[in-house]
């Protein structure tokens, strides 16, 4: 039988480029219809009508929406070059990290990005708390997933490229050599991978793109507190 | 070797609920530990050092943390006996998306009614009621959000029910009045002794909130 795979995603989704990864990973041919999340086609609303979001697999015409729940159906689907331990206690913790890389990790790092003076100082104290769960995770690995990519690399990933966008722009280290030597080494590692290096969007539309929204975040901050 | 099951818990917590009712659902036995979340254990810190929070269960000295990353845990350990998630990855990642949607929101909006007054509380309200409406949609006719049998996403969401006294109380509103098909889902998984034995009494649940929000300042 035929397998026909999709994936609608935007250019610059972070979200969508563990489903690209995953893909690619595993060596599965699929179809990328790109969104243009600012005019959202009738498909996306059909295939994802509660969060209207990408990324979104259809598989056979079936649609799986969440990243977190695409890779999960990706792993379970095509069983090669496995991304989850085989383990349950394993599995648990790797679902653990995930879920700390997005809830806390991301926004921590995103503060950092859009806060200014004492704001920020308070915000890379936190970030740093967070990160230096991440750097104990890491110990005596190359990748979380051991001696190849799994899926707390592939969740995590999008850090080794937004970190260094987000420290151009701002002019501010938030992941120090120094201070951080085996997060600074992974993210450099995973960067150059093969499959996650040749996948990254253009950076200097990113700059571009974040530029944009630290502007906005700016302006909209300086709005709410002009009564101050 | 027998299994040793450790749950740190707290009896109010929807997602410790959540945790007991897997247990009871594959009917293992566990030693329950109360905790004091305003004087935190050793051992929580200890076993839960990035978020300090509960539910954590601890198999045989090995702690996991997050409700619904412990069901699954324990789905996958206790695989044998009455699996909640279906054995199809379309049909596992269709429950799995619902539950984050649950995650993602019932419990912000719920903590919102009890918390806030005037518009951002009547705000919340519409939301919550939207919410489970949408919910009812995805139930169906279907006894259960896992078909016919009770399964992931009924275990994600039937603890939030002990709540809903609370939340109409202190909201003034009538959950069943517009989603009465969820209620009597509701009512449905409290006949399952796994649930009705894990649930904390609905009016035990009002106090503690009642009490929460003496301490907000809401009252």
């Amino acid at each position: 039988m035929g397998e026909e795979v999709k994936l609608f995603r935007s250019w610059s989704s972070p979200f969508a480029l563990r489903i690209v990864w995953a893909l690619k990973i595993k060596g599965i041919e699929y179809e990328t219809v790109f969104e243009d999340l600012s005019n959202k086609s009738p498909l996306l609303l059909q295939y994802n009508p509660v969060h209207k979001k990408v990324p979104i697999l259809v598989h056979n015409g079936r649609p799986i929406a969440e990243s977190f729940v695409i890779l999960e159906y990706i792993d379970e689907t095509w069983k090669q070059v496995p991304l989850l331990p085989e383990d349950p206690y394993e599995r648990a913790k790797a679902r653990f990290w995930a879920k700390f890389g997005d809830d806390k990790v991301l926004t921590s790092v995103w503060n950092v990005f859009i806060k200014q003076g004492k704001e920020q100082e308070e915000a890379l104290v936190a970030a740093m708390e967070n990160l230096k769960f991440l750097e104990e995770e890491i110990k005596g690995k190359k990748f979380f997933g051991g001696e190849r990519i799994g899926y707390v690399d592939l969740v995590l990933g999008l850090l080794a490229n937004l970190i260094s966008i987000c420290e151009e722009i701002i002019g501010l280290k938030i992941v120090d050599e120094e201070k951080l030597p085996l997060l600074y080494s992974w993210m450099q590692d995973f960067a150059e991978a093969p499959i996650i290096r040749d996948n990254w969007p253009p950076r200097d539309k990113m700059i571009v793109k974040f530029q944009a929204l630290l502007d906005a975040a700016i302006a909209s901050s300086s709005s709410s507190s002009s009564s101050k | 070797m027998a299994d040793e099951i450790i749950l740190l818990d707290f009896l109010p917590s929807i997602f410790g609920m959540r945790v007991r009712v897997a247990l009871a659902e594959k009917g293992l036995e566990y030693e329950y530990r109360e905790q004091d979340l305003w004087n935190k254990s050793p051992l929580l810190h200890e076993m839960n050092p990035v978020h300090k929070k509960i539910p954590v269960l601890i198999h045989n000295g090995k702690p996991i943390c997050e409700s619904t990353i412990i069901v699954q845990y324990i789905d996958d350990v206790w695989k044998d006996k009455s699996p909640l998630l279906p054995a199809d990855p379309y049909e596992r990642a269709h429950a799995r998306f619902w539950a984050d949607c649950i995650d993602k929101k019932l419990y912000d909006l719920g903590k919102k009614i009890t918390l806030t007054k005037g518009e951002e509380q009547d705000t919340s309200k519409r939301e919550f009621l939207e919410f489970l409406k949408l919910l009812e949609g995805e139930l169906g006719d279907k006894p259960f959000f896992g078909g016919e049998n009770f399964g992931f996403v009924d275990v994600s969401l039937v603890a939030f029910s002990s709540r809903f006294y609370a939340y109409e109380s202190f909201g003034n509103f009538s959950i069943e009045a517009e989603c009465p098909k969820l209620i009597a889902w509701t009512k449905r998984c409290m006949e399952r002794e796994s649930v009705s034995s894990s649930l904390l009494d609905p009016q035990k649940v009002h106090d503690f909130v009642a009490g929460m929000r003496k301490r907000y300042g809401v009252e």
